[in-house]
């Protein structure tokens, strides 16, 4: 056996094949979790039906509906305010196909339902050294418990069903490692976007991100999910963090993970899936932590990225003059002071309860601007009950902001949730492309207290001001 | 699937770098559950004016650009979400080739598991291409190659089992179920 040392992805990798790659073929590589939601899964069951395929591993799959769902409350006869027939009949779809293959819901009734990169946390259904897949590009989420987690397409969705595996070429792995300290107000989100900005939008093509260095195990569990999260961002296939004692702790006494022997057995088995000394990435990055800011996008894509107190950067080309136009921003100017129609707190990426936390702490007391709109989704039917167990929401409320049902809401829009054209939204998602929140809205990204001290000040705002008079 | 050997059309050129999937297909468009029927809404919000009529701007809706089969875009095409919408929409709609000098990993995959050939080029071989809007083109799969007009031929990578399967017109679904009782025996092994 070869003692050359590896890397957390060649250990994953290696440990997954069914089969290894050859020049005329790719690897067959085992799945070991599948979640599964009504957008990109209907073709993929009808696909099965056609070939008359059965689902062949029916208890590695976690299914839920997030994307098209509506955000607000069911009226007295218990109808859900669907956007339209279509988005109605595709969760109808998703209760139907599950039904016929066997496969368990988390439906209407569970109160586990959520954002499927929420839930499969909550659950511990997201394991250590696990491959993890869903028909979603913020699968990258789960990469933050030291999984393989990537998102892939609906045909591909189909051939994980049938036959639990996919073929796959191994890809080309990459460290950034980021040393020291997150400095205050400096949150996960404004790291990840720093790197993105750092990186580009493309940075990370091919390529799985690992993430180290004293500030990335530092970080929270629930913070290390919002930096793998937007991985996807800057074009890499996922995002690992290596799982350690923040991991563990997490993970004790959830649902799905083992219990008693077999938790200590797990925990010694997830404890190797770690890059060896030594390991040798095909490319690496070292970011210092301190001299980060709290970030925001200020164009069209979120490699778009500059510090809070930064001025609009020139245009390089004719493209990005083209993202300056539709944001209406002129370089050298500021984008903090900018004024601000709409605030959304949620998403895969700041949507649990430390990010509802952290936009309680800035709304406490203080009321949203005039004009301004704010909505406050959390990520999943436990985030909503333990936040609101806390009396986040009742914050919310006094604050002026709305309250919504568990969904991906704002961040993608499908389900009605948008603003109109021209309008400025500070989101906490993850995706600022034109259109993407609603036709012709502006998206600026940024962390939960940036987005809490923009809703305040009615204008994109830096949240230290408030920080330190609540501390 | 069909097999897809030869492609032989002009381009149409979109330059923009980034093109993002949700500019492909928006996504209140996603509410679909069938796979066709989407070419109508590729690049939606480009194409169409506010009143719904077609933007005779936009380089797909000029005349010369009709029925081409051959899309030329800017670096990073098809970056962002992982729908397989953004392949359909562009297949539906006839496209049959993506060039660009780099193409987001889970979109790429996408197409040429849907017979849409999506490769990268060689950056001074797009940026030709680019600048050459509306050229006729004739691509060979089996041989990787386009024919220039003046006869040039430009190479182009294409992965040996993604071309297999275009060129034979197989889905990969089928070899994976060949490999039944080797999954069977992963499965085995690890319980035990
Ligand atoms: S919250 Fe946004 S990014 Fe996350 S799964 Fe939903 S739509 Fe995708």
């Amino acid at each position: 056996m070869s003692t050359a040392p590896q890397t957390l992805l060649d250990k994953i990798w290696n440990a997954h094949q069914v089969a290894a790659e050859t020049a005329a073929t790719p690897a067959i590589l085992y799945i070991d979790l599948h979640l599964v939601h009504e957008v990109t899964s209907p073709q993929a069951f009808a696909e099965l039906r056609i070939r008359g395929l059965k689902v062949r591993r029916p208890d590695r799959i976690v299914a839920t509906m997030d994307h098209s769902t509506p955000t607000l409350p069911p009226d007295a006869n218990g109808k859900r305010p669907y956007l339209d027939k279509a988005t109605e009949a595709q969760v109808a779809k998703l209760e139907a196909n599950t039904k016929e293959f066997g496969v368990e819901l988390y439906g209407w009734n569970s109160s586990n339902r959520g954002i499927v990169h929420v839930m499969g946390p909550e659950l511990g259904a997201t394991q250590p050294g696990m491959t993890i897949v869903c028909g979603d590009s913020h699968t990258s989420t789960h990469g933050a418990f030291g999984a393989l987690a990537f998102g892939i397409g609906t045909t591909e969705v189909g051939h994980v069903l049938a036959t639990q595996c996919l073929l796959q070429r191994k890809p080309k792995s990459l460290s950034i490692t980021v040393n020291g300290k997150l400095t205050k107000s400096v949150t996960a989100k404004d790291l990840i976007l720093h790197i993105i900005g750092r990186i580009g939008m493309n940075g990370g093509t091919g390529h799985v991100i690992e993430y180290r260095g004293s500030a990335i195990e530092a970080l929270t569990m629930e913070e290390r999910m919002t930096v793998c999260n937007m991985s996807i961002e800057a074009g890499a296939k996922a995002g690992l963090i290596a799982a350690d004692a923040t991991t563990f702790e997490f993970l004790r006494g959830r649902e799905r993970v083992p219990k008693g022997l077999d938790w200590d057995n797990a925990v010694k088995l997830w404890s190797g899936f770690k890059s060896d000394p030594g390991a040798v990435f095909d490319r690496e990055v070292v970011i210092d932590a301190a001299t980060i800011k709290p970030s925001v996008t200020y164009g069209t894509n979120p490699g778009m990225v500059i510090a809070l107190d930064a001025a609009v950067p020139a245009a390089k080309d004719a493209l990005e003059q083209r993202a300056l136009d539709y944001m209406q921003l002129e370089a050298g100017h500021q984008l903090a002071g900018t004024k601000v129609d709409i605030v959304f707190v949620g998403s895969c990426t700041n949507g649990r309860l430390s990010d509802l936390r952290a936009t309680a702490s800035v709304l406490r007391g203080r009321k949203v601007a005039d004009g301004v709109r704010m909505l406050v989704v959390p990520g999943s039917e436990q985030v909503k009950r333990e936040a609101e167990k806390e009396g986040l929401h009742e914050i919310f409320r006094a604050a002026g902001a709305e309250w919504r049902e568990p969904g991906c809401s704002m961040c993608l829009g499908m389900n009605g949730d948008i603003g109109k054209p021209g309008q400025l939204v500070v989101s906490t998602s993850n995706r600022n492309f034109e259109g993407r929140q609603g036709p012709g809205v502006r998206t600026v990204l940024a962390s939960p207290l940036v987005a809490a001290a923009s809703a305040l000040a009615g204008v994109v705002a830096d949240p230290s001001q408030y920080i330190s008079e609540a501390a | 699937m069909n097999p897809l050997t030869h492609i032989q059309s002009r381009t149409a050129v979109l330059p923009f770098e980034n093109i993002d999937t949700d500019r492909i297909i928006p996504a209140r468009f996603l509410t679909t559950t069938e796979r066709t029927g989407l070419g109508k809404s590729l690049f939606n919000d480009w194409r169409y004016r506010a009143d719904g009529s077609e933007d005779p701007e936009f380089a797909l809706n000029k005349p010369e650009a009709r029925g081409c089969e051959i899309l030329v875009a800017g670096r990073n095409f098809g970056c962002g979400s992982s729908r397989e919408h953004a392949p359909w929409a562009l297949t539906d709609y006839g496209i049959h080739a993506v060039f660009s000098s780099e193409i987001a990993d889970i979109f790429r995959g996408n197409a040429l598991k849907n017979g849409l050939l999506a490769v990268v080029l060689d950056e001074a071989d797009h940026r030709y291409l680019l600048d050459h809007p509306g050229i006729e083109l004739k691509i060979d799969i089996a041989a990787q190659t386009i024919e220039l007009p003046d006869g040039r031929k430009i190479e182009f990578p294409l992965e040996p089992f993604a071309k297999h399967c275009l060129l034979m017109g197989v889905d990969q679904l089928g070899f994976l179920l060949q490999h039944e009782a080797q999954i069977a025996a992963f499965e085995q092994a690890r319980a035990a």
